[in-house]
């Protein structure tokens, strides 16, 4: 009762402080990506790391962000909302991001492999491209005729 | 037409790639707590499994568990999985009324005799048939009757799992859960007041997929009940540290401290809601400020008090209550005994407090 002042500021204060509380849970998650880069150059054996299955707040992402870096390729998908596929600053290390469609994030994955399967086209749907493409074409081919 | 897989036909309806698909399945195994290298089998599963029939039966409860499943995120995958049950019966959802509704549960029972799935909200009445009837028939009559036929039941809610609030001290009806009447079904309890919508639909996916789950001794889902909410709580820190949040507006509330002293029940308390949140995933009750109530816990309405730490005696409603659900798992008729053993014992316990009594506890603290 003796704090009486309830302003923005503190609330914005506290939401800050709870966002960016480091559990330590980053530097573990690092050692275990670089074991998991040498069995992807030694045997081409891909890993999936779900960072949902252990506290990851946003201080840990900071610091996994800050030794990661920025790499060469940022690719958005727009299925049932935006996912973010990432390389980082390390080669061979990837961050796949699922959002929902009201951009809410749905699960968060480091993948160690030469690309994610994700990105690659499904045999299903390239089936579906077929079948829309003949569809089109034959559309506009009785168009012009 | 029941049994046949609809999941690849309606995603195709709506337009939903594979590759969409593969990216709900890939959430969907976090969610389950699987490891990633699952995500093949789930989808795997999730295409081929069969349709089944369920029937929902709604008895001494507030909606709450229909409402949050209902709103879960929109136009979303989880909507696909719920719609692509056969929800041949569910009172407030069903378009039909009366007699008719009647039939179709009855029609139901009869064409899917030893398959169809239950899902049951809210508990059961034993000390007067009529504090709760559907149709003219009585609570307990219409879950056995249904349960007869049924392949397995899932029980949604904590007062549908543990009797929940209509159980709670004084006990007017003699409530009882599920499992206190019916046991020679397998039952799945969700929990939780209400369940988070994203833990029913990935129960339900569950179920669909690999059949019943590893179950804990409550008849919890292991994936989703196998830890403490204190155990993932991100102010778990302070709580390891000793910095406590004292009252609800000091330093301590400000700089986000551990919620403990204010009676947060976290650390007895099993659930994902630190992780999966609430809300599509915007938060939960202690990022909001405020301490767990414990919703997931049996008797969580009589554990002593919302605002008293745990370590504070808490009277021996909790204890009555974990009896009352061992010996209902073990001796199933035992429920209604207990249930009103709990009442006479609930009234005897029962004292009555207002507004000025909390407050002077209050400053007296």
């Amino acid at each position: 009762m003796q704090n009486s002042s309830n302003s923005g500021a503190d609330l914005v204060q506290l939401k800050e402080a709870v966002a960016n509380l480091p559990t330590g849970n980053a530097p573990p998650i690092l050692s275990e990506i670089l074991d998991a880069l040498g069995r992807l150059i030694d045997r081409a054996e891909p890993t999936v790391i779900d960072l949902g299955a252990i506290p990851f707040t946003g201080g840990d992402e900071k610091v996994l962000q800050e030794i990661l870096g920025n790499g060469e390729v940022n690719a958005v998908l727009d299925a049932m909302g935006e996912s973010h596929v990432q390389e980082t600053g390390i080669p061979g290390v990837w961050r796949v991001d699922h959002c929902d469609p009201k951009g809410e994030i749905q699960s968060r994955f480091i993948e160690i492999t030469f690309v994610p399967d994700i990105l690659k086209t499904q045999s299903e749907d390239a089936q579906r491209g077929q079948e829309m493409l003949a569809e089109r074409l034959s559309e506009r081919l009785s168009a012009i005729k | 037409m029941s049994s046949s897989p609809l999941l690849p036909k309606m995603m195709k309806a709506h337009g939903v790639s594979r590759r969409s698909f593969l990216k709900y399945c890939a959430s969907l195994t976090s969610l389950m707590a699987l490891p990633p290298a699952m995500v093949p089998r789930v989808a795997h599963a999730l295409e081929t499994a069969p349709r089944p029939s369920v029937i929902w039966l709604s008895f001494q409860e507030c909606t709450g568990c229909t409402e949050a499943i209902t709103r879960s995120s929109a136009p979303s995958l989880e909507e696909l999985i719920f719609d692509s049950i056969s929800l041949d019966y569910h009172h407030t959802l069903q378009a039909a009324s009366g007699d008719a509704a009647e039939h179709a549960r009855e029609a139901a029972m009869k064409e899917h005799h030893g398959k169809y799935l239950v899902i049951v909200d809210g508990s059961i009445p034993m000390d007067e048939p009529g504090f709760s009837a559907i149709a003219g028939i009585s609570n307990l009559d219409m879950l056995k009757e249904t349960a007869e036929g049924a392949a397995a039941i899932v029980s949604v809610g904590t007062c549908a799992a543990y009797g929940g609030l209509p159980q709670a001290n004084p006990n007017p009806t003699g409530a009882v859960a599920v499992s206190d009447i019916i046991t020679d079904k397998p039952i799945i309890n969700v929990p939780g007041c209400p369940p988070i919508p994203m833990v029913m639909t990935a129960v339900l996916a569950h179920y669909l997929t690999f059949g019943i789950p590893d179950l804990d001794e409550l008849g919890r889902p292991k994936a989703f009940f196998a830890e403490s909410i204190h155990d993932r709580c991100y102010r778990r820190p302070f709580y390891d540290k000793g910095l406590f949040a004292e009252s609800f507006d000091d330093e301590g509330a400000r700089a986000g401290w551990c919620l403990y002293k204010l009676g947060c029940k976290g650390p007895t308390t099993k659930s994902v809601c630190a992780t999966v949140k609430w809300n599509d995933g915007t938060s939960f009750p202690i990022e909001a400020g405020h301490g767990c109530l414990g919703c997931t816990e049996p008797d969580f309405w009589d554990n002593g008090g919302f605002y008293k730490p745990l370590s504070a005696p808490a009277g021996d409603y909790r204890r009555v209550g974990q009896a009352a659900i061992v010996a209902g798992v073990a001796a199933g008729a035992g429920g209604a005994y207990l249930a009103r053993k709990n009442k006479a014992e609930a009234l005897a316990n029962h004292e009555t407090v207002d507004a000025f009594t909390l407050e002077k506890e209050e400053k007296e603290s």
